[in-house]
């Protein structure tokens, strides 16, 4: 499951479509509306998470700027649960930017949040699910 | 018979255990007190080591009865949290796999699958003390009407909960890498192409079979530390295989050893009982295990002595030749060189990366030593021991030893 806060800006053309509903009903995504500001013949604009499958998530994406939609992704960041974490090191084999690495010799996994670039690849990839994806919403 | 220079038993070890006074140490412990002191000495002076491994179990599961109801039912078709069970047992008895997925998961339609929910995560669940919510169809019959039950439990109102598991804690295992050109999502985690990460699984000289590795101690009625609690080895495991080709020092060079284990479910602990997903290949459980080994003799100190850089494991590619049952292997590995984070494959440098905790295998070897010296755990004479135990094996004890 893939989520995602975004702020929409709809042009003053493309206002009056249902372009929600067929986000909803084509690429099976869930949303939360958290601000709407919508006027028939005026630009619009939505702030809203989004979550879904992140293959869906990325066709949504794609059919939201074709239709015209200035879609703006908030910061959002990547973050370990750990509670959950059993440091087996799983993660560290997709990790990018060695935000997750081995200490040796412990063979502890640590987290440096500081470096990690929110890609997400861990969070797929951790069989715990402790890789957590958290939406910044002070940034709204 | 093997002449030793010590010789204990069970019974004068569990004397010990039972007054406070067993002399316990972990499998990473032993080994400089063997080096110190010789295999004799630390066989007089050690009674017990622990091993302890954390890793995903596939062949894990859970035996549950969900007691009966008013009017009784046979079940035939049972899911916990969705996730189904095999109800082809008695009434109300049914086996919940760990890697059963839940019964509307998308599996790889949409690839890699996440496997989100499955037999391992109601096993955590429950372990957890949540509640879980249980649906049971049944045809009916004359003496079970009941057609159809639905009901929360919790593990707790469960009139018996047993993990079963049928292989566990394999003795040595492949280290995994993928040398075709995309990347592949298997029980051995992601592995990147052309090499791009090789994936072992075990926790190496801590882990239990590789410090017996004929299996001199281990057996049918073993007492172990299984998911927090205790359990019991109760048979050699599926596909155990201790026929296995092994290095001159006994080790085997694959996947060889397993164990049937099985314990009290109500006793465990979730923090050693995890509901896993792995990407692409489907649910498991990730299970704490943690063997006591008796110090008999110095040939068992010997073997308990094991070093990352005397274990070997298989490389193998899991791009091509797991999948095509090939059986070649690209080569052997220690487990230092995996533990370091980088090994050499045919002049490339390639990253390793750990699936199974280190951390929490020590952890488990930790908490079964502190058992032990407290008196709460006593060792289990094997009734039986696993096939492979009767073979020869001539340890140059004598000449070792200090
Ligand atoms: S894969 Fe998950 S559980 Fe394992 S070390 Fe990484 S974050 Fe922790
Ligand atoms: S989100 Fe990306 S960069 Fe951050 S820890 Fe996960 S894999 Fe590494």
């Amino acid at each position: 499951m893939h989520a995602e806060m975004l702020v929409l800006q709809f042009p003053r053309e493309v206002v009056d479509q249902p372009i929600i509903y067929r986000l909803v009903k084509d690429f099976s995504l869930e949303f939360n509306l958290l601000r709407a500001a919508i006027n028939p013949q005026q630009e619009g604009l939505i702030v809203m998470e989004l979550r879904g499958h992140p293959q869906d998530f990325r066709r949504g994406l794609k059919y939201l700027r074709k239709a015209g939609v200035k879609v703006r992704q908030v910061a959002r960041e990547v973050g370990r649960n750990e509670e959950s974490c059993y440091q087996c090191g799983t993660c560290t084999a997709v990790c990018p930017t060695r935000a997750l690495y081995i200490e040796r010799p412990a063979m502890a996994v640590a987290f440096d949040a500081a470096r990690c670039s929110a890609c997400e690849l861990c969070c797929q990839v951790c069989p715990a699910h402790a890789m957590e994806v958290r939406l910044n919403r002070e940034a709204v | 018979m093997a002449n030793y220079q010590v010789n204990k038993t069970y019974q004068e070890i569990n004397e010990k255990i039972k007054k406070g006074q067993a002399v316990v140490v972990t499998a990473e412990e032993i080994i400089d007190i063997v080096r110190r002191k010789g295999e004799a000495e630390a066989a007089r002076t050690v009674d017990v080591v622990t091993t302890g491994t954390f890793s995903p179990m596939c062949s894990s599961g859970a035996i549950l009865n969900f007691g009966h109801t008013k009017p009784p039912i046979k079940a035939s078709r049972v899911w916990l949290n969705n996730v189904p069970a095999y109800a082809g047992l008695a009434a109300v008895d049914v086996y919940l796999g760990a890697t059963e997925p839940a019964g509307d998961d998308p599996l790889n339609k949409v690839y890699p699958g996440e496997f989100k929910y499955g037999g391992g995560h109601v096993i955590q669940d429950l372990v957890a003390g949540k509640a879980v919510h249980l649906v049971a169809e049944a045809y009916g019959t004359d003496c079970y009407p009941n057609k159809r039950v639905e009901k929360d439990v919790t593990l707790g109102q469960l009139p018996n909960a047993v993990l079963f598991n049928p292989r566990n804690c394999y003795q040595n295992y492949n280290c995994a890498v993928n040398l075709s050109n995309r990347t592949i999502y298997t029980y051995m985690g992601p592995l990147r192409p052309r090499a791009g990460n090789a994936n072992f699984c075990t926790a190496g000289q801590l882990s239990p079979l590789f410090n017996d590795p004929y299996y001199r101690t281990i057996g049918i009625g073993t007492r172990i530390f299984l998911g927090g609690g205790v359990g019991y080895v109760c048979f050699p495991g599926t596909q155990h295989n201790p026929g296995k080709p092994r290095g001159e020092n006994g080790i085997p060079l694959g996947p060889a050893g397993t164990l049937m284990v099985m314990g009290d479910l109500q006793k465990m602990s979730a923090r050693y009982l995890v509901g896993v997903s792995l990407l692409g290949y489907g649910c498991s459980l990730t299970v704490g295990l943690g063997i006591p080994i008796p110090l008999l003799n110095e040939e068992i100190a010997h073997f308990c002595a094991v070093t990352d850089d005397q274990l070997l494991a298989p490389v193998v590619d899991y791009g091509h030749d797991y999948p095509e049952a090939t059986g070649r292997i690209l080569g052997h590995v220690t487990y230092t060189q995996l533990k370091s984070g980088k090994m050499d494959l045919d002049g490339q440098e390639v990253l390793t990366v750990p699936l199974s905790s280190l951390v929490r295998a020590r952890e488990v070897a930790q908490l079964l030593k502190e058992w032990i010296q407290k008196g709460q755990f006593l060792l289990g004479e094997p009734v039986e021991l696993l096939p492979g135990s009767d073979a020869i094996h001539c340890v140059p004890t004598a000449s070792r030893d200090s």
